[in-house]
Parts: structure tokens; sequence; C-alpha cells
């Protein structure tokens, strides 16, 4: 299996290893994610990936090996320090404060780059004030990007499905990461959802320059859009490539589909 | 050589001259309203016509503007005229087909479009388009990958322009100073009921003298504040966006974004505001909506004054007094009830309020007046600058459209078609002189093609519909489908409506409902429905729609009362070509297209199957296909 050598990786995750009990979440996965590209971790149901991002983003600490974030060590770091360092997520299941506004949880978004104590904030005139403002420019300007300006001030609860999805995305956005993680950002939404989706996570990468690593479950999805795709079969990394490479291996299509098959999804 | 005030760049260049801090544009950009000064105004159409210089943009040339109402799209306008050439706004929403045939019709030689998705429109069919020489774009957003040659930003135009200005700093004056008021400053592409569009060339002449003409009849300040957000295609958005807001030194200002507009009404409280009548009837079915959402008590004192209100306007119009308890009740309701809800609805500093194009129901008209809203009806259309009568502001009567403007020429012809003389009158149809001829009588009136009548003792317009239109039953009655046709849109539940009987025995109608009032009055009445064709085929809609027809009915002289009707199982919508962008009915369309409903009407159907292709926005096709039930409206 070719390695991206020659790539320079953002996040390289070396032999980690994740265990629940008896149970077998990750064994010995590798990955090497090269900056800048759309990164696609597939696999059936239970295969680990979302356990191998909870690892990533800081929930889970690996039982085992090392993950490597612009060079350096970040396992066992607590969410709040990985998201310090640049890494930002989505959830499967919507994370968002239901009773506040569009506008107010993607603030919460740029939480970890306000510098203002406590105290400057309890005075709010002055430094704290001008921060303020930089702030919600900043995230102005991502409401525009993502096509949220009638939104703003909705309460985010009493929004559909897919503009929550969005908004989740915006408020992970908000925190300007070098690496964003999305867990099935497309489950869940109809076709029309899922082409808005598409479009804002290939602008993410084109016009932001934000390095993407999503698990998705939609097979044309994920084949149209990601530049390298990781496949996790019980735990296990079992493939590892380009789009046309993962779909041509017999392993992938032996886990997808079972023996005897000629071709994966 | 003219003089400034006689050419729109002319009146720019005096306003930045005489006004140069005071706004002249805003445009609500990143949640905030960012205000452009009228020398602002200057320098941007200054530097943007030097680099259109630059690209070859000379006179008589044809600049097409594409897209939202956005600073950069007026100023793109007014550059263009600045050096002789003219511009050509055309709608936004037109899918490739029909832009095709306007844009190469047009000769167009610059296109500035708003953002990708014109710009993916216009590459789309550029071999139509032999003249086409540049497509300038406003947002950067997603061209990084584009690299046809053909393709400049806005930025990089206005800063060879720029570069220009400074080594040359008078020319972009001298070019304005050249400029005549016979000039065509706009062509506007009429909206097609019949046959192909044809491009409406105005001089700056035409647009100027319009403007003064209404800032004649209206009290038009340099404070005043205009909310664009009507396709800059319609004459109107050229006219009250554009040229008033130059000649009186105003400001316009631009929405955020379509979906916004609700919202940026209320921020921006606008002293101007022009809607269609489907626009204020969606204003009034909101207020009706949220009325109904709120608590009892709420609720009632809304209603209680809104019924003050609307006594008080009905005594008015029928020239009794309202008494004593009703200006008690208005005077309180004053406070509570319709301050409050202009002031909700953004038109709490609103002094000229307009609907046009079609009749407004009496019912919501009347409401708007009697919460203080000074709604009033304009009549014009493209060939006359859009203005030919606007209702005073203390004479309102909703069956006519006021008293033509002064020095705005008025007669009715033998066949009762409205024929129009004034400055605003246009200098012909780009590139169809036989056309033109047709449209102007031997003493050089316009023929507007509307039949009307001229109230000789009040002096008030009363449009019919289109003399066109107007036919005869088999009986020999006088049948005006569109006088029909307004009065059962008048409903909340009816959306669009057309009907049928010239040559029959009876008049029908094909209904297409409302899908927010209706949907509304389903959810209140348990009515459980998926989609707009499911709303359709209820029982419970039938029926309520069945009621309406026979109340509309009573207001109908016995002859065209509407006898029988179907619900469409689709809206009318103009990527179907069933509707111009302007919402007018192309009957010779739809009577092709539902000849089956039109035969099963008269053939005493009970049920008709239709089978109707609907397009999508960007140009796709599909099929939908509906058992459709006849009604009888006893």
């Amino acid at each position: 299996m070719a390695e991206p050598n020659g790539h320079d990786s953002i996040l390289s995750v070396r032999g980690v290893s994740k265990y629940f009990g008896g149970v077998r979440a990750n064994n010995e996965v590798s990955i090497e994610v090269p900056r800048g590209k759309i990164f696609a971790i597939i696999g059936p149901n239970g295969a680990g990936k979302t356990s191998l991002l909870n690892m990533i983003s800081g929930f889970y600490v690996p039982d085992a090996g090392d993950i490597l974030f612009e060079g350096k060590s970040i396992a066992g770091f607590k969410p709040n320090q990985i998201a310090e360092h640049g890494i930002a997520r989505t959830f499967q299941n919507i994370a968002l404060f239901r009773g506040m506004t569009v506008l107010q949880n993607m603030m919460l978004g740029r939480h970890v780059l306000m510098k203002s104590s406590v105290l400057s904030a309890f005075a709010y005139w002055g430094a704290a004030q001008r921060e303020e403002v930089a702030h919600r420019e900043k995230v102005e300007e991502l409401i525009d990007f993502l096509r949220l300006n009638d939104l703003r001030k909705a309460p985010t609860g009493a929004l559909a499905y897919g503009l929550q999805k969005r908004v989740e995305l915006g408020r992970a956005l908000a925190a300007e990461p070098e690496l964003l993680l999305l867990d099935e950002p497309m489950a869940g939404m109809n076709q029309e959802e899922k082409e808005d989706m598409v479009r804002y996570v290939l602008d993410i990468a084109e016009q932001r320059g934000t390095t993407i690593v999503l698990i998705e479950h939609d097979m044309g999805v994920v084949m149209d859009i990601s530049d390298r795709i990781a496949v996790l079969d019980q735990g296990e990394k079992i493939a590892d490539g380009s789009p046309d490479e993962v779909r041509a291996n017999p392993a992938v299509i032996q886990a997808y589909l079972g023996a005897g098959h000629g071709e994966a999804a | 050589m003219a003089a400034l005030e006689d050419t729109l760049p002319g009146l720019m260049l005096r306003n930045a001259r005489t006004r140069p801090a005071k706004p002249a544009l805003r445009e609500k950009d990143l949640g905030i309203w960012r205000t452009y000064s009228w020398a602002d105004y200057a320098d941007h159409v200054q530097s943007f016509a030097l680099g259109l210089e630059k690209l070859g943009f000379g006179a008589d040339d044809k600049l097409v503007v594409i897209g939202d109402n956005r600073p950069r799209l007026y100023w793109a306008q007014v550059a263009a005229m600045s050096l002789g050439g003219s511009a050509v706004p055309v709608y936004q929403d037109s899918i490739a087909d029909e832009l095709a045939f306007v844009l190469a019709d047009a000769d167009t030689k610059v296109i500035v479009a708003e953002n990708q998705e014109q710009v993916d429109k216009v590459l789309s069919i550029r071999d139509q388009i032999p003249t086409l020489q540049w497509v300038i774009f406003d947002d950067s957003r997603g061209m990084a990958h584009y690299d046809d040659a053909i393709l400049k930003s806005f930025e990089s135009v206005q800063d060879d322009g720029a570069a220009a200005a400074a080594s040359h700093p008078d020319a972009f004056a001298g070019h304005v100073e050249r400029l005549g008021a016979d000039q065509i400053a706009i062509m506007c592409y009429t909206s097609g009921t019949t046959g192909k569009p044809k491009g409406v060339m105005l001089s700056h002449g035409n647009l100027v003298e319009t403007a003064k003409t209404f800032c004649a009849v209206e009290d038009v300040r340099e404070s005043d504040d205009f909310l664009s957000y009507l396709p800059m295609a319609w004459v109107g958005e050229s006219m009250y966006g554009l040229t008033v807001s130059l000649f009186a030194g105003c400001a316009t200002n631009c929405p955020e974004a379509p979906e916004t507009l609700e919202r940026d009404l209320r921020e921006l409280g606008p002293t101007g505001f022009i809607a269609s009548p489907r626009g204020w009837e969606t204003i009034l079915s909101l207020l009706q909506v949220k009325a109904n959402d709120t608590s009892g008590l709420k609720r009632w004192v809304y209603d209680t004054f809104r019924k003050a209100a609307v006594d008080g306007e009905l005594a008015k119009a029928e020239g009794r007094s309202p008494g004593f308890g009703n200006g008690f009740m208005r005077a309180l309701g004053e406070v509570l009830v319709y301050g409050p809800v202009r002031d909700q609805i953004g038109l709490r500093r609103a002094r000229w309020c307009y609907t046009g194009g079609a009749p407004l129901g009496h019912d919501s008209f009347r409401f708007f007046r009697a919460i203080g809203v000074n709604l009033k009806q304009l009549y014009g259309s493209t060939e006359v600058s859009g203005l030919v009568s606007v209702q005073s502001d203390d004479k309102v009567n909703p069956d006519t459209v006021g008293p033509p403007c002064a020095g705005v020429d008025v007669k009715i012809s033998q066949d009762s078609e409205i024929l129009v003389k004034s400055s605003g009158v246009f200098k012909g149809y780009y590139k169809r002189p036989e056309a033109t001829a047709e449209s102007f009588t031997e003493d050089g009136y316009f023929r507007t093609g509307d039949a009307g009548i001229l109230d000789q003792k009040t002096g008030e317009l009363l449009v019919i519909d289109r003399a066109k239109d107007v036919g005869k039953m088999a009986d020999g009655t006088a049948y005006a489908p569109q006088f029909i046709e307004s009065k059962l849109k008048f409903s909340a539940f009816i959306s669009e409506a057309v009907s049928f009987g010239s040559s029959r025995d009876f008049v029908s109608a094909m209904i297409a409902i409302d899908p927010l009032t209706v949907g509304n009055w389903a959810e209140k009445n348990g009515v459980t429905y998926t989609n707009y064709m499911d709303l359709t085929q209820k029982d419970d809609v039938r029926k309520l729609i069945s009621d309406e027809i026979k109340r509309i009915n009573m207001t109908l002289p016995d002859a065209v009362r509407v006898k029988r009707f179907l619900l469409l199982a689709k809206d009318l919508d103009a990527d179907d070509a069933e509707i111009t962008r302007t919402r007018k009915l192309r009957r010779a369309f739809i009577a092709e297209r539902y000849a089956p409903v039109i035969e099963a009407f008269y053939a005493n159907k009970q049920e008709v199957d239709l089978r109707t292709e609907v397009t999508f926005e960007d140009g796709r096709r599909s099929h939908v296909e509906a058992r459709l039930l006849i009604q009888d409206a006893a």
C-alpha cells in the first residue's frame, strides 16, 4: 500500500490501540493525513471509526501508540488542549446549545481564541469590546460563507436538521482550526442537504486551506470528494489509498460485501 | 453639450459635489449596514468606468448586469452610461435559455455578474452571444479555479481604472460632460407575455424627466431611504432605485440577501417602499398568522382595534363621519396596535408606499391604510419609464390608479385603450422599428395595450385589463379575465387564478392555492398533508376554496360568475413559462398547455388527467401527473 511519501503530513496516527474492557475498538491503527487534503475514514458499523476520531480529538486516551499533530505528540491531551492546538470537530449527534441563536453558538466556537480574562470581560469596554467586535466580524464572514444570513438570530433548536448540521460546522470552523474532524456530516440528510454539505466541505478545503478528516457512510460522496481514504474493519485498518486504489482493493470488497462479489459499492 | 442635471452620471457628479458626505447607497454586508456616500459612489463609478474603457467599452456599447441588487451592479450601470453606452439589467432568476435570447438580442459586449452561479449560467451560453467580450464578476467566492480569459474580477477592472484616474484626473468628468439627454441610458426587456422579449430603449431624458415628474407629486427628500429589492431588470427599480435616488440625492438600500428581506426591512425602516400586490398580501398573511398564534388577550386587542381602524377607513371612503367613539378607539389604537404593527413590519417611517402591476384586494388595501401605512396604487409600464399615474395621499379609491401625473397626457382610444404621451415615453424597441411604429398612434401617443376608463369627474384612471384579453362571452357579455382573476386572488387562500370564458356560455377558473395560508388553515383544522399537491387534493381544502369562490361570486355580475373550477397540482411558475418574471399570465401558452382542462370544463366532465412539465431552477425538466377533480361552484 502506497504511503503518502513526499507529502507533508499534518496528522500522523501511529499504531494506536483502544480497548474497552475486552472489546477491542482499535488495534494498531496508523494513518497519515496530508496537509490541505480531504481524508475519509470508512468502514462497516462498529469498525472503530468514531473511537479513532475521539482519540484524535482527545475524548479518549489511546491505550497504545502515539498521535502527532504538526509533528508534536498530542496523545492523552484533554479535548480543550487539543482544540487550542488547532483541531476542531463536529459530532455524529448534533452538539449545539439549542436555546441559543445561530450567532451565539458560533461565537462560542471562538472561545478558544478569546484572550480577555473574566475580569476584563466584566468591565467589557476597552480591550474586551474590541476583541468581541473582531470575533464577531470573523463569525459574520462564516455566516456569509455558510449562507446562514437569514438565520443569524434564529434559535438553533428550531432549525431543520440539515441546517443544524451546518451551524455545527460553522461552530467548529469558528475556532479557525488547521484540522477539522467531521463525524458523519451527511448522516440523515436528504439529497439536497447532502449536496449542499458536500459543496461546503469542498469549499472549506479549497478556500480556507483547512485539512479535513471525515467519517462518512455515503460511498458516492466519499469517492467523489476524498483525496485519500482509510478503511477500517473490526478495529483494524485494512486499506489506505486514493479512492481508485481503495475501490479496487479485495480486502475492502470482502469487508463490505462478503466474499464472491466483484466490486465495492 | 447638455447640463449635468440632464443625465444620470451627471446627476451623480452633481451629488458628489453638492452633498459628498451624504449617504447614497447602503448595503448590508456581514451583518452590518455599510454606507457609501455620494463621494464614494462617484469614486467607484469613475474607477469602474475608466477600467471599462481600457477593456474597449465605449459609446453605444451594451453592458448587462445580472444579479441581486448590489451596489456594484448599480455602479456598473452608471459607469456604462458615463462612457456613452447603455446598461441592460436582466432578470437574475432567468434560466439559461431565456437569458441567451436577451443577451444576444442586446448585442451585449460586457456582462457584470454577481456571483459564480450567474457566471456559470453566462458561460454556458456564451457561444450564442457573438458580441460578448468580457464577463466581470462581483463576488469572487468559488471563482479561484476559473481561468477563462473572458473573466475579470470587479476589483481588477476598478484597479486599472483607478490608475487611469490618477494619471488623467479629468478624463471621467470629460466623458460625463459630453453625454446628451437623448442618449440611451438603459434598455429594459419587456416581460414578454406574447412572443419574444423586446428591448425598451429609455434615454437619460426619459428617466430624469420621469423622476422629476415623480418628485413633483411626492415630497421626496434628500434624507429619504428606499429599500431596493425588486429585480433590477424591472423598470421600477431603474426608476425608483436608481434615477430617483440620483435626482433627489436620497439613499438606496440593498438588503443582505433575498431571504433576509423581512428582517432588513424592519432594521432599515425605509421612508419609501414598493411591493407587488403579492408582496403586500404576504406581509398581511404573516401578520395574520402571527396574530393567530399569540395569546388570547393580545389577539382580542389586535382584532378589536383592527376592526375599529377598518370601520373608520370605510366611513371615510363612504364620506360618513366615523363618529367620536371610533375616533377615540383609533387614537388609542395608534398607541396600542397600529404604531407597533407598523414598526414590526418596518414601515413606521414610510411616507410613500406603493403597489402596482395588478390590483390589490380591497380588504388588504384598506387594512394597510387603516393602520396608517400610506399605501397607494401606482400605474406605469416599461415603455413609459414606469410612471403614468399615482393616487394622491388623501384620495385613495382602491378601484382606480389615481389621476395621471402632471405632465403626463393620457387619453382613451375608441376601443378603450389607454394612450399616453409624456417625456418618459421610450425611444423605441431595440432593432424593432416595425414593433415601435405599431406601438404609437398616428398623433404620437404610446399605446399601452391596457383597456381603461378615465373618470371625467374625478380625473382618475381606471385600468380594466389588457386590451387584447378583453373578449365577449357566447351571449355577448363583455368578459375581462383579469378582472375576475383579481377578485379571486383577493382571497388570502388563492395565490393565482386563470379564468376562461371568451366565446363560452359560462366562466370557469383554474386555481392555484396559497401554500402558506392554506397550510396554516389545514394545521388549525386538523387536516394533515405532505406537500403542495397533496394539499390540493384534500376534500376540506376543496370545500374551503369552493366557499371562497361562492363568496367572491356575490361580488361579480351574474353573467361572469365562476361556475366551475379546479385546483392545480402546482403553482404557476415563471420557470415553466406559464407566467412572466413579473408574474403576468401568459394566456396563449397556458391555454395550450392546459387544453385538456379547458375541454373538460366545457364538456361537463368531473375530472381530468393532466400531465404537466415542470422546469427546475437549473433548467432540468420533469413531469407531474395528476388526476384533477372539477368542482361546480353552485
